[in-house]
């Protein structure tokens, strides 16, 4: 039984950890706090849905269009919001990412309704199969290993391509960037982008499982702050991990606690490695 | 090569460089000497276009180039070396000397690039999958520089790069320049390290709050009261 917890926990936590990898991208690149990350999560669930409620494909199929979607999303957040207040000091990028947030989810609801939507008949069924006795949902599973997948995809991108070492010399030094001749600005929208392109990845993969509606993203963008917080910022790998522990804490807590307490479990550790450990399990 | 005329430079629009104007000429070494305060990092900071002009103008090669942001003047060939090294800490020394490399397309180009910064810090070669912040300060001083002439810069400016070394690593670094300038790359130093850094240039300026205070060869200046007094002791 403990097993099956445990294997739950861990294949919902895969998909928190490729959402908050993306807020870690502009929390550890560029300092700033975006609070619309889970409106970005929402527009890429939308953006699966018409695709398959108008175009007939499914989620798992139109996941590359979702990406570039929702990376264009992110450039353009970049470039019209964000840019202009980077200038300015103290909360003021905060408040923006914010007022977006807002902007988002009620455009949400007056285009689209408050109504739940499901992607009825998707590629991949919720059936479960039988793996030493624990049984484990297909749909779980793939998007499981394709959150892993991508995860594993922005961790080459950051070490292995010209522009990912760029973003990272960015985010360690910014002066020091622009003296060997690196554009910031354009690193930015480019770490904007991929952030977004991280969230529409999930979305894809979430979509044919997850009820969709104006308030669907609320939890996962409070529970990505959580997990960037506990792996450390600008962390892949911490967020990776941290993501993981989550869906596991979270799946334990559900079943000794009881469901509606789970949450309380998953803030109780947050609150309490925050107090030891400020810079997060693997910052640092 | 280089023309600045009266430069004034400052943050949050309060001036600490007054109408400064100097020349860098090719294939010349150049100094900036002055003590600590004087506006020798503010001036760097303002050529290389991590500060904006407040007045004055700088010209590179024919260009005007007063308001050209940072990382487009390290594609025109002007690098920075910062003071206090300004490495990419968590970054291996062969990934701070490719971002140095960030503005050639070419490959041949950064290999080349490469073979000529082995070639004059060896020390580099042997430890290039090492994160440049387990590095001594000489070591990571030379890696700055290193990463500076990755750029295949035309003038190579560097901030204090005595800074923080001991006296045997100070010389090593020094006769660095010699090399780097036998290669044919114009250098303009700024430097606290009077003595040392006239005796390495060709020509000085003396900076002392924010204004010229004499200009002339290195020569002149070794010898002149202004600098004997002030900053020699004698």
């Amino acid at each position: 039984m403990i097993g099956q917890i445990i294997i739950n926990g861990l294949l919902n936590g895969a998909v928190y950890a490729l959402v908050a990898v993306g807020l870690s991208l502009t929390w550890g690149v560029m300092d700033i706090v975006n609070f619309a990350h889970g409106e970005f999560l929402l527009w890429g669930l939308y953006s699966s849905f018409w695709i398959w409620a108008l175009m007939g494909l499914d989620p798992l199929i139109s996941l590359p269009i979702v990406v570039v979607l929702i990376f264009a999303l992110g450039v353009l957040t970049y470039l019209v919001v964000i840019k202009r207040v980077l200038k300015v000091s103290g909360l003021t990028a905060l408040l923006a990412t914010f007022g977006l947030s807002m902007v988002l989810k009620n455009l949400t609801q007056f285009f689209w309704t408050a109504n739940y939507r499901n992607v009825t008949k998707p590629l991949v069924s919720n059936q479960s199969f039988n793996i030493f006795g624990m049984y484990i949902r297909q749909d779980y599973v793939v998007a499981a290993a394709g959150a892993l997948l991508l995860t594993l995809l922005v961790t080459l991108f950051l070490n292995r391509t010209k522009t990912g070492v760029a973003i990272k010399a960015t985010s360690i030094n910014k002066s020091a960037a622009q003296l060997v001749g690196i554009d910031t600005n354009r690193i930015y929208a480019i770490t904007f982008g991929l952030s977004g392109a991280c969230v529409g990845a999930a979305a894809a993969l979430m979509a044919s499982f997850t009820p969709i509606y104006p308030e669907a993203c609320s939890l996962y963008s409070t529970l990505a702050f959580v997990i960037v917080a506990l792996g450390g910022f600008g962390n892949i790998k911490g967020a990776l991990f941290a993501g993981l522990i989550v869906g596991v804490v979270e799946a334990l807590g559900g079943y000794f606690i009881g469901t509606s307490f789970k949450y309380l479990v998953v803030f109780l550790i947050y609150l309490i490695v925050m107090q030891i450990r400020p810079r997060g399990l693997f910052g640092w | 090569m280089l023309k600045v005329n009266d430069l004034v430079l400052g943050y949050d629009n309060v001036p600490v460089v007054f109408g400064v104007s100097l020349e860098v000429r090719e294939k010349e070494v150049v100094a900036i000497v002055g003590s600590n305060g004087a506006g020798k990092t503010t001036i760097l900071r303002g050529l290389s276009g991590l500060i904006r002009p407040m007045e004055g103008s700088i010209e590179f090669m024919g260009e005007d180039i007063t308001r050209t942001p940072a990382h487009k003047l390290v594609k025109m060939g002007i690098s920075h070396v910062p003071e206090g090294r300004q490495l990419f800490g968590k970054l291996t020394v062969r990934q701070n000397l490719m971002m140095g490399a960030y503005t050639l397309k070419d490959e041949a180009a950064k290999k080349d690039a490469l073979d000529q910064v082995f070639t004059l810090f060896p020390r580099l070669k042997e430890r290039e999958d090492q994160a440049a912040e387990t590095f001594s300060g000489g070591e990571q001083q030379m890696l700055a520089i290193a990463r500076g002439m990755m750029s295949k810069p035309k003038l190579l400016m560097i901030d204090e790069m005595s800074l923080g070394l001991a006296p045997v690593l100070v010389d090593r670094v020094m006769d660095s320049l010699k090399e780097i300038r036998a290669t044919g790359i114009t250098v303009l130093i700024v430097e606290q390290k009077v003595k040392e850094a006239l005796e390495l240039a060709d020509r000085g300026y003396v900076l002392a709050t924010g204004r010229i205070l004499q200009e002339g060869s290195s020569a002149e200046l070794l010898e002149s009261d202004v600098v004997k007094k002030a900053y020699l002791g004698m």
